[in-house]
């Protein structure tokens, strides 16, 4: 049985004028690393915090391990853990305090855990009694995930953990998920990285309240529709401005130092000698495999049709 | 119990933590204490009064020496008739006089009984009484001396007479007013802002996933507030007996029992405030502005509330501390005991229960 | 060809008690340059922008913006340059054209300039219908562009921009950089922060700060022949991964 069961849930505020979950159904399997993957505004945290009971739906029905979450709400809190976007610990309190604070507000102790937050515990043991308001950003996240997982929850529901954090100490984070994940913990990440996206096992694409694709990354990816090129030139600015005003050309964005596009009738040589009589030197092309990123423009122009 | 037990732990951490506002806790009622000490003793000492001695015998220009030769009062003139005194006291530069009558020695020597006349202005009720009482307490002194060389049985009464304000209409005793009002700020601002603070900083939403009963986190929290106001209440205590000489004169246990009432009310007030708003700012100004005024004008201990339009008068009634004030005026000044301040308590008790099943009631275990 | 240095520095130098944040910077920005600003979380970026900004005065070291002494000149630095951040950018409570015309106003813009800009901008933004909606109630993407343009409505020699793009959808974060390539195109020089490695490419040149320190400044192309890899991640990750302090 699915640990997460989530059917047709709707979330509105100011009275239904703004509709931030619009009728979203998935489950998430006991053990599993799903990734809820969406720019800001996407209705991420609204999910997250009405999985965790802390918000009401207007309608739909949701379990978290076979718990309702409106009438056995009391007990699903005994199970989950939860890390929220912003860093929500008790800055004038440190490091250790803060721990075993959580520890016995979960009716637990550091000890009794000690093993699931060892590995996280221990890079940040050295500052234990350093205020949490003093540690630095890759520190608090750090913190923030051994309280989350004090308790020993079957289910940890991470929103936004990685936001604003550098690109290294986003990498550690991901090692760390895969760690806990060994450890049978059901895991529920949150992120507008798209490139995060490959590192869970399945990914729900969702942007403005409804979910645009759910399946593995690898199957997002081979639903690709068209064929995806990168190209490159000399001049990248010019090139993306032309490559807009070819028709052949059904899309074109920048990524990094490419620009993937997609062509009406897959001639890339054709194209490639336009671009070389347009004045453009050092053309360069060839057919790649779409990232998640290409998938949910691709999710998001048809959405927007 | 461990559990709560942490928490509370937890709220002493963020209270001494926070220096600042750990300074003004303990700041703001010392200064008030001082504040209106320091401006009233120095109204007492060297006050101005006038003596109107008809007796001028020896006994009344001895104890009149007496008078002068004390630190509290300094001897304006001697009027030679009653009648102006009034005058003098319109001047407004006295604040007493005392008025020997024709055969006061006669009385004394040989009735064993004398009368001396003290007037007052009461329109400074305080100030009035305390004079009235220092001047009494020379007489007294004095009445002694002389039993010692003389007859046991020799007596003088003063008979002491309030003008301007005979009732004493609003008698004010500033150390109740200051304890009602420090107990309701301190408590409603302090609850309602830490509740608040743990929205702002997200921690709510940690402590409203887990387990732990949202309710006993606010009494929790509630705890080292309730604590320190009644540390704060010593300390007032203290001041007033050691420092400003105004000794307690009923049950100290049954002033710290009407006084924990006082503080379950403000307390359930904080939680109510911090239930509706979502920043400390707004939390702190919904307790100022909603509180200070309405505890300042309508607990009595600033403006008399007798002197007020009845519509506002009736209004009073809703402001705990109004109640509270006049318990802790009972109990503190007059020495009465619980019998004649039931109806009071009661009456706190009844508003503390009501907060407090509307602010537990209205509690959110969710988000919105 | 010798270029305009709009942004110069050498050994600037922040420092808060012992702790060095930025540890004698030296580098030039050229007029009309795209100039990527990246560090990991704590390398000392934001300090070292907010002198860049005069909102810092440095401990030691000198600077000149678009011209100006960074100890000296810091209100004139202000108003040649503009600022945007993922956090605090336009007043939510306010319509957009309120908005427009109170930075507009802010930096001295006549009556007549504010109502053709804001003409020209909405219509290049397409907000058309948006007019008169508070800003709040835009999608964070319109709002994240719409900050931006208001950033250069007084056409400042610098936009500083703070990781303007954090949480915005792929397709808006692409329009973004397209009005960053209008800007710098009309020539204004942009110096931008991201954690998107792909944007660190978009950039004519990118510095590195680790541990308070600029290790880096190249362009791409260069840096990443020289760490011998295709893509810029492993460039951060080759320099970021020395960094010895991770304070913010």
């Amino acid at each position: 049985m699915s640990d997460v069961h989530v059917e047709n849930l709707v979330k509105t505020y100011d009275g239904g004028q703004v509709k931030a979950v619009n009728g979203i159904s998935f489950a998430v399997e006991k053990g599993e690393l799903f990734g809820l993957i969406g720019p800001d505004g996407a209705g991420k945290t609204s999910i997250f915090r009405m999985l965790t009971t802390l918000l009401l739906p207007d309608s739909g029905k949701a379990t978290v391990t076979g718990l309702d979450i409106v009438h056995d709400y009391k007990e699903i809190r005994s199970h989950v853990g939860y890390m929220p976007g912003k860093f929500s610990l008790y800055q004038d309190l440190t490091v250790e305090e803060n721990l075993s604070f959580f520890a016995t507000i979960f009716n637990t102790t550091i000890e009794e855990n000690y093993h699931l937050i060892k590995d996280i515990y221990i890079q940040i043991k050295p500052f234990k009694n350093r205020r949490a308001g003093k540690l630095s950003g890759g520190m608090k996240q750090k913190l923030a995930l051994c309280c989350a997982l004090i308790h020993k929850p079957s289910v940890l529901f991470l929103d936004e953990p990685t936001t604003g954090v550098d690109a290294v100490s986003r990498k550690e984070f991901w090692e760390m998920l895969k760690a806990l994940k060994a450890q049978g913990i059901t895991i529920l990440v949150s992120t507008p990285y798209m490139d995060e996206a490959t590192l869970c096992e399945r990914i729900a694409l969702i942007q403005s309240g409804s979910i645009l694709s759910i399946d593995t990354p690898q199957n997002i990816i081979k639903q690709f529709p068209d064929k995806l090129y990168s190209v490159r030139s000399d001049n990248m600015i010019r090139l993306i401005n032309d490559l807009r005003t070819m028709p052949e050309v059904t899309s074109v964005y920048s990524f990094g130092d490419h620009h993937h596009i997609t062509l009406r009738d897959n001639n890339l040589d054709g194209l490639l000698q336009e671009l070389t009589e347009k004045g453009h030197a050092a053309v360069d092309g060839k057919p790649i495999e779409p990232t998640v990123e290409d998938c949910f423009i691709a999710l998001m122009k048809n959405a927007n049709n | 119990m461990k559990q709560f037990l942490s928490f509370v732990r937890k709220e002493f951490y963020h209270v001494f933590r926070d220096k600042k506002t750990l300074l003004l806790l303990f700041g703001m009622p010392i200064a008030q204490i001082l504040l209106f000490g320091f401006a009233l003793t120095n109204e007492i000492k060297n006050s101005n009064i006038v003596i109107c001695d008809y007796a001028k015998d020896v006994a009344s220009q001895e104890l009149t020496a007496k008078i002068e030769a004390s630190n509290y009062f300094e001897i304006e003139k001697s009027l030679p008739n009653h009648r102006q005194i009034e005058k003098a006291f319109q001047s407004g530069k006295i604040k007493l006089a005392i008025i020997f009558p024709t055969n006061f020695g006669n009385d004394l020597w040989h009735g064993g009984k004398a009368q001396v006349q003290i007037i007052a202005d009461a329109s400074d009720p305080n100030t009035a009484t305390t004079l009235t009482s220092y001047a009494t307490q020379i007489i007294r002194d004095y009445e002694m001396s002389i039993r010692k060389t003389n007859a046991h049985n020799l007596q003088i009464s003063a008979i002491t007479r309030m003008i301007y304000n005979p009732e004493l209409k609003g008698t004010t005793n500033f150390v109740p007013g200051v304890m009602a009002l420090v107990l309701m700020l301190i408590c409603v601002l302090m609850t309602s802002a830490s509740i608040v603070r743990e929205k702002e900083n997200g921690t709510m939403e940690i402590l409203l996933v887990s387990p732990f009963s949202p309710l006993l986190a606010v009494t929790a929290k509630a705890v080292p507030y309730f604590i320190l106001s009644l540390v704060n209440l010593t300390v007032i205590l203290l001041l007033s007996v050691f420092l400003l000489d105004m000794p307690i004169k009923g049950s100290i246990l049954l002033l710290f029992f009407e006084s924990s009432i006082l503080i379950l009310t403000a307390l359930s007030l904080g939680l109510l405030i911090s239930n509706s708003t979502n920043s400390q700012q707004a939390a702190m100004l919904i307790s100022l502005m909603g509180l200070l005024l309405p505890v300042m004008i309508f607990t009595g201990f600033m403006f008399p509330l007798e002197n007020m339009p009845r519509p506002l008068q009736l209004f009073s009634n809703l402001v705990p501390s109004k109640w509270y004030y006049i318990i802790v005026k009972n109990v503190m000044i007059k020495g009465l005991g619980l019998r004649s301040v039931w109806k009071e308590t009661l009456i706190l008790m009844g508003m503390a229960t009501f907060l407090l099943i509307l602010s537990i009631k209205k509690f959110k275990t969710r988000l919105s | 060809m010798t270029r305009e240095i709009v942004i110069k520095t050498e050994h600037l130098t922040k420092r808060f008690g012992d702790f060095i944040a930025t540890n004698a910077i030296s580098f030039e920005v050229y007029a009309g340059e795209i100039f990527g600003f990246l560090g990991a979380n704590g390398a000392g970026k934001t300090t070292a922008m907010k002198m860049l900004c005069g909102l810092l005065t440095p401990s030691s070291g000198s600077a000149s913006i678009a011209g100006f002494d960074i100890y000296k000149q810091s209100e004139k630095i202000k108003k040649s340059i503009g600022y945007m951040s993922q956090k605090f950018s336009l007043y939510e409570d306010l319509t957009t054209l309120e908005n427009i015309s109170f930075f507009g106003g802010i930096y001295g813009l006549s009556d007549a300039q504010i109502k053709s800009k804001s003409e020209k901008l909405i219509g290049q933004l397409g907000l058309q219908n948006e007019m008169k909606k508070l800003v709040g109630e835009l999608p964070l993407g319109w709002k994240q562009k719409l900050a931006f343009s208001v950033a250069v409505l007084h056409d400042p020699k610098i936009v500083f921009l703070d990781e303007p793009t954090g949480g915005v959808d792929p397709v808006t974060r692409r329009q973004f950089w397209d009005l960053i390539y209008d800007a710098a195109a009309r020539g204004i020089t942009v110096f931008v922060t991201t954690h998107y490695m792909d944007e660190a490419e978009y950039c004519d040149r990118i510095s590195m700060m680790v541990d308070g320190v600029m290790k880096e400044l190249d362009t791409p192309q260069n840096l990443k022949s020289k760490y011998n890899t295709t893509s810029m991640d492993d460039v951060f990750f080759e320099l970021a991964r020395g960094a010895k302090r991770k304070a913010d």
